[in-house]
């Protein structure tokens, strides 16, 4: 129960497909002209994309390595296609709104993202939250975004319009709109510090290259060997801190029977000197021996 | 003695010019076109509009920069005037009927989104003024293309010599009255005298040189020579349409003050002819083939996208350097 909780806030917070991964940037910035376009495609997008984790899942482990990326894309085309023929149906306006971008979905790269990093090789129940929470954190990316253009460029909010259309800013309806509403949104996800796999400071999740840690990684080979480099390049730390360890060991272990050694040395010589009471002279004496010699 | 002592690093002869002369003479040399434009629309006209629109987008240029750079605890550039003359460019850009709250939000996007989103003076990607008006003309497109001239909305004469259509109640305008600047227009595009005052003064003080300005117009007229014709307006090519296609429109402002942006311009010999072409090109294509009798502000700003790539195989050779390649 726990994973599919965790997944679910993953794909909604953690690894929000818009706003953190930056991912399905077609649709992201067609379709989001008004609320209720960004909201139906994302729904779509969720359908489409609970469903084909659940079944790549299933079939995880009868599709060949080698072919695995033509079997997904059947696997997603085909509920596309379903999704297409039940919107035709029953929902012809958001089909006749969203076009060719239904279609699209098939090639969406969140749909061969998540069955790439996550359905192809884990469990059904899991992958299935995993789905649905990805589609549910585009479906927000996307409805946030529809909303801020749709206010600013039709002055409406899910078609009421609400601000008389001398005031409408049609930039934010058209295409170049969509990329200033997005990148300021994401400014503002950034900013304010907002609990996402960018936003935690000095983790490994942050390092370019950890690959490894990051679930959207879709190059399984590229994973395994920066896995193993990590590996060994923590053992290698480790060994070192060993090493150095050892050694400051070691080095204590010598200064220790060092001063021991000053302490006794120190110790007798003032017995000999309180033996003698007079060592100086002695002392000379045996160094002009030794220089005779 | 002591002045044989002095010692500094090389360079020894400095330039005394800096960005705040740079801009003030900009400024200054826009002033012709600024006040002619005043008198056009607003003394003429009898109404306020056009002179509120120069001090309102001056005016939020400014405060626009001194806000985001006072939030964002950045070193303050509202003196150095850069943002007082995207304000005035932005104006002179503007029909004079335009409505001030609409001009009041495309200064705001100009500084804001333009400029200082992209890291501020020096930084931004494209003519912030350029950058919001064609902001505006895609959000308000009724508006920014509604010019009136003698209490007479009409269409501008590029219109007429593009489409053929004299509305009723106008006249074919004059190549004199084109000249001088008695028509319909934005603020300030219509007085090409007015404009060749200031430019011929920023060219004096060595601000702009010509190759930017000079091809652009010499390639943009070969352009229309050679496709003029295609227009509907146009039967046949003459040396006054030429000079009315040359005079009207925003050409000679884009071609001598904005197309010179230091920071949207490239800044190799080279690449500012080459820049010039692709110009006067685009200009051409524009006017004769688009929808529009106009397309200096969106040539200008897609140009201003290709100079990273301009200067880049526009790089001179050093002395010295001749035929050895890099690498080698």
């Amino acid at each position: 129960m726990n994973v599919c909780v965790e997944r679910l806030k993953n794909g909604i917070i953690t690894e929000n497909p818009t706003f953190v991964m930056m991912l399905g940037m077609c649709p992201t910035l067609a379709v989001t002209s008004s609320a209720i376009n960004g909201l139906g495609m994302g729904l779509t997008t969720t359908v489409v994309l609970t469903l084909s984790n659940v079944f790549i899942s299933l079939l995880r482990k009868v599709i060949p390595d080698k072919v695995r990326i033509p079997a997904y894309i059947v696997v997603v085309a085909s509920f596309v296609t379903m999704v297409q023929l039940l919107l035709k149906a029953y929902l012809p306006f958001l089909d006749s709104a969203l076009g060719v971008y239904i279609p699209l979905i098939v090639v969406n790269c969140i749909i061969l993202g998540r069955a790439e990093a996550y359905a192809g090789k884990n469990p059904v129940v899991p992958s299935l939250f995993d789905g649905l929470g990805m589609g549910l954190g585009f479906t927000f990316g996307l409805t946030c975004i529809g909303i801020c253009r749709e206010i600013l460029g039709a002055g409406a909010l899910f078609n009421f319009t609400f601000i008389p259309e001398d005031f409408h800013i049609t930039f934010f309806v058209l295409a170049p709109g969509a990329f200033l509403v997005l990148a300021c949104l994401t400014a503002v996800q950034n900013k304010l510090q907002m609990p996402s796999a960018t936003n935690v400071e000095d983790s490994e999740a942050m390092k370019c290259g950890y690959c490894a840690g990051c679930a959207a990684s879709a190059c399984v080979a590229n994973k395994g060997i920066i896995e193993a480099e990590r590996v060994a390049a923590k053992a290698a730390e480790a060994q070192a801190k060993k090493e150095a360890a050892a050694k400051k060991a070691q080095a204590a272990k010598e200064a220790k029977a060092k001063a021991e050694a000053e302490a006794k040395a120190k110790a007798e010589a003032e017995a000999a000197k309180a033996e003698t009471g007079a060592p100086a002279p002695n002392a000379e004496a045996a160094k002009a021996e030794e220089k005779e010699d | 003695m002591n002045q044989l002592l002095n010692i500094s690093s090389s360079p020894h002869v400095r330039e005394k010019s800096s960005t705040k002369s740079i801009m003030w003479d900009v400024f200054l040399a826009l002033m012709p076109a600024a006040i002619f434009g005043i008198y056009n629309f607003s003394i003429k006209a009898k109404s306020i509009n056009a002179v509120l629109l120069i001090i309102v987008c001056i005016a939020t240029c400014v405060l626009t920069e001194y806000i985001w750079e006072k939030c964002m605890k950045l070193p303050l550039t509202v003196s150095d005037g850069s943002a007082a003359l995207t304000g005035l460019l932005l104006a002179l850009n503007l029909s004079s009927t335009f409505p001030v709250w609409m001009a009041i939000i495309g200064s705001v996007f100009a500084i804001l989104v333009v400029k200082q989103l992209f890291g501020g003076i020096g930084q931004n990607f494209m003519n912030p003024a350029l950058g919001a008006r064609c902001f505006l003309m895609v959000s308000f497109a009724g508006q920014m293309t509604s010019f009136t001239y003698d209490g007479v909305t009409g269409a501008t004469p590029l219109a007429i010599i593009k489409t053929g259509k004299v509305p009723e109640g106008l006249a074919k305008p004059g190549l004199l009255d084109m000249f001088l600047g008695n028509i319909g227009g934005t603020i300030g595009e219509t007085s090409a005298l007015a404009l060749l005052i200031g430019a011929a003064y920023l060219l004096c003080r060595k601000v702009i040189t010509w190759k930017i300005p000079v091809t652009y117009i010499a390639t943009f007229a070969i352009f229309f020579l050679i496709f003029g014709t295609n227009m509907a307006g146009v039967d046949s090519m003459s040396g006054e349409v030429l000079l009315q296609e040359l005079c009207g429109g925003g050409l000679i402002l884009g071609a001598f003050f904005m197309a010179t942006d230091y920071v949207t311009s490239p800044i190799t010999p080279t690449g500012q002819i080459v820049f010039g072409i692709i110009l006067g090109l685009l200009t051409g294509i524009f006017r004769v083939f688009g929808a529009s009798a106009e397309g200096v502000s969106y040539a200008i700003i897609i140009s201003n996208l290709l100079v990273p790539l301009i200067e880049r195989y526009t790089i001179p050779t050093p002395f010295g350097k001749e035929g050895i390649k890099d690498g080698e």
